[in-house]
């Protein structure tokens, strides 16, 4: 596979969100404005990133047995780094992200890039894995977050669009599961997969 | 009459998966069949409330009293890790019909966000003690167990119903999640 390639496939062919339907739960609980899913995806690709070099640098010193718990220290050891960073320097993000920032240890896409891909590829392609997926990871997420701004409170980034106060629903959490629903038809339709 | 409200507001209000969004990764997978929906229901409740008892002490008498809550993550989820291996073991031992029932769902529930979400957030929520950490745990599972089972009857009624060919399988079942979680919204006066 070439360089070009490994980063690629996480935006499209093989974009965690929406084709492979990984790390639901920040897609939907954090996706209430585009900011919000953006900085939840940049938090996401820096974990994973970090993640994959450490995996692939270490993934010769680890036995097989023991390599999925060792790379939920490695993943925790990194979300721990984000939450304080983010603590710091981004507390309105840090306070409305709130529980999701140390769920980031638990979404499946960190744990399955680190198993499916770093601990079996050198550091180069393992970056730059980790950048694709992340960063096709937070498109997905300001994506549907700009969708539900839009829709739920007309604006997108804070910047308002039309006046009145849209559909709160979009905002609320049944709006997330619709949007998402149709989202995926679209992208479904567009890649022509019916 | 505070433990009632603990309880109804966990199942119903704030439900761990409709409201929170906390497990959806269970909550699509396994809910194609209304019985395996309710065994995955009812290996959370047990993992989910053992869990919340042994992290809401960790974090009571070693994270705190240590000053050491920012390595609260790392321990919990080891923690959790460990557990449902711990469960595994003992249930095959000491109920083998139990672990016949909940066996293949056991593995899955590590990588469950709602457990862990749901530790964080009783050690996290101020003036909840053990019994009540315990008592939001395992309402908490129940309503996850209830969106599930829910879930699937709908969806085991969608495979028979006439869907436009772009909309079957994962946009159905998202549209309809939306459906259930407007439906769950009504319950929001009540606590």
């Amino acid at each position: 596979m070439s360089k070009l390639k490994i980063f690629t496939k996480g935006f499209f062919a093989e974009n965690a969100v929406f084709v492979m339907l990984l790390g639901l739960c920040p897609t939907l609980g954090t996706t209430t404005s585009a900011i919000n899913g953006l900085g939840m995806g940049l938090a996401t690709t820096f974990v994973l990133v970090m993640s994959n070099i450490v995996v692939s640098l270490v993934k010769r010193q680890i036995p097989d047995k023991v390599r999925i718990p060792s790379f939920i220290v490695i993943i925790a050891s990194f979300v721990t780094i984000v939450e304080l960073l983010m603590q710091a320097y981004v507390p309105d993000l840090y306070d409305v992200l709130g529980l999701f920032i140390p769920l980031i240890v638990v979404n499946c896409i960190i744990l399955g890039r680190a198993e499916a891909f770093a601990s079996k590829n050198n550091v180069i392609d393992s970056i730059l894995d980790g950048l694709g997926m992340g960063l096709g990871f937070a498109m997905a997420l300001t994506m549907l977050g700009a969708i539900r701004e839009i829709l739920g409170s007309g604006s997108i980034f804070n910047i308002s669009i039309y006046k009145g106060d849209g559909a709160l629903v979009f905002v609320l959490a049944p709006g997330a599961f619709i949007v998402l629903g149709y989202l995926i038809a679209l992208i479904n339709k567009l890649t022509k997969k019916v | 009459m505070e433990y009632i409200l603990i309880i109804i507001s966990a199942i119903f209000v704030n439900n761990v998966v409709l409201s929170r969004f906390l497990g959806l990764c269970p909550f699509f997978g396994v809910s194609k069949q209304v019985g395996t929906a309710a065994g995955m229901g009812g290996a959370v409740v047990f993992v989910m409330t053992i869990a919340t008892i042994v992290t809401y002490l960790l974090q009571k008498y070693i994270l705190i009293s240590f000053n050491i809550e920012y390595m609260q993550t790392i321990t919990f989820i080891l923690v959790i890790a460990a557990l449902v291996q711990l469960v595994e073991i003992i249930l095959k031992k000491v109920s083998p019909s139990l672990y016949q029932a909940l066996g293949i769902f056991l593995p899955l529930i590590t990588t469950n966000c709602a457990v862990l979400g749901v530790a964080i957030l009783a050690v996290q929520t101020d003036g909840y003690d053990l019994i009540k950490s315990t008592l939001f745990a395992m309402a908490s599972a129940i309503g996850f167990g209830l969106a599930l089972v829910i879930f699937a009857g709908l969806r085991e009624q969608l495979d028979l119903s006439d869907i436009p060919k772009g909309m079957k399988g994962v946009p159905i079942a998202f549209v309809t999640a939306g459906l259930l979680a407007l439906a769950f919204m009504g319950f929001s006066g009540i606590a």
